[in-house]
């Protein structure tokens, strides 16, 4: 199992890299009761048959193995949690996945290291535009990984241990101090 | 710690005066490539963690020279984290069960002097 809601988003949001997408943004909304996630897309879409049938953990496209449990995984931990899960999607458009989770459920896991989860994204998919907004109440943080690669000077700075550890601490910074 | 955190745009910017332009110093071919199996089962083994020991590795010894990448599952997931190498000219080796200990002697032992760390193999693919 992911042990954390960080987890859960790396494993989201690289269904959408495997769907040929060049821009995901993902969101998460932690003001009320419940804490919201959402990774949306513009790779190819599923038609409304695969989008039923992802959840079952025995589909998946790959052939290496037989199960699929990334998304699976998230609709069960969201469903404990007193939460909903859903995913939309439109061929050629691009997928929605969101999900919700009571922060009262005894069975909510922590956020997690989500800076580093940002930072193996920008590394691992450099060709895609990463947008993340954390809100918190009325604060909010948003990245922008092709804003971040300019203010570095352009090119595939991540490479660089340096930089891709000073935009982690960046992250981390402000994510903390939407907590203060 | 008296050290000022990373904040704003502008505290990345002036990091990025300190460590100069060290990314273009040489070619894609002459790096030595990390890859990191980042699917679920990966994430799920430790892979990000392995990816955090790898930069920190990489930014203790100064190396500039190697590209780290990642990769989605091979379907050896019983063997997650699986971290290969390839060095400029060399076959792949991939090593198994990975833990951030590992790394440091990945890096010491293979990346930086090309002996493959035995212990932790898992195959080779030419």
């Amino acid at each position: 199992m992911l042990e954390d809601l960080s987890h859960h988003i790396l494993d989201i949001a690289e269904n959408g890299v495997n769907a040929g997408a060049d821009e995901i943004s993902i969101s998460i909304d932690d003001s009320g009761d419940m804490l919201l996630l959402s990774v949306r897309d513009n790779g190819r879409g599923m038609t409304e048959e695969t989008v039923k049938a992802v959840v079952n953990p025995f589909y998946t496209t790959r052939t290496e193995r037989r199960v699929g449990l990334g998304l699976p995984f998230l609709k069960q931990l969201a469903e404990l949690c007193g939460g909903v899960f859903s995913v939309s999607s439109e061929p050629g458009r691009g997928t929605q996945v969101t999900a919700s989770f009571l922060k009262t459920s005894i069975d909510v896991p922590p956020l997690g290291d989500v800076p580093s989860t940002l930072m193996t994204l920008f590394i691992g998919y450099p060709g895609i535009a990463w947008k993340y907004i954390h809100r918190r109440n009325e604060k909010e943080f948003s990245a922008d990984s092709v804003e971040l690669r300019e203010t570095l000077g352009g090119g595939n700075v991540f490479l660089e241990p340096a930089l891709a550890l000073g935009v982690k601490e960046y992250i981390e910074t402000n994510i903390d101090e939407l907590y203060e | 710690m008296t050290e000022k955190k990373i904040r704003s745009l502008d505290d990345l910017r002036k990091l990025k005066e300190k460590t100069g332009d060290l990314t273009s110093a040489r070619s894609e071919d002459d790096k030595v490539k990390i890859i990191l199996g980042m699917g679920t089962c990966g994430i799920a083994a430790g892979a990000r963690e392995i990816m955090n020991a790898v930069l920190k590795e990489l930014e203790t010894r100064k190396l500039h020279n190697v590209a780290v990448e990642t990769t989605g599952c091979i379907g050896m997931c019983q063997n997650e984290p699986l971290l290969d190498v390839i060095r400029p000219g060399e076959p792949r080796i991939t090593y198994c069960l990975v833990t951030p200990a590992d790394v440091t002697r990945i890096i010491s032992e293979h990346v930086v002097n090309g002996r493959i760390v035995q212990d932790k193999l898992f195959g080779r693919a030419d």
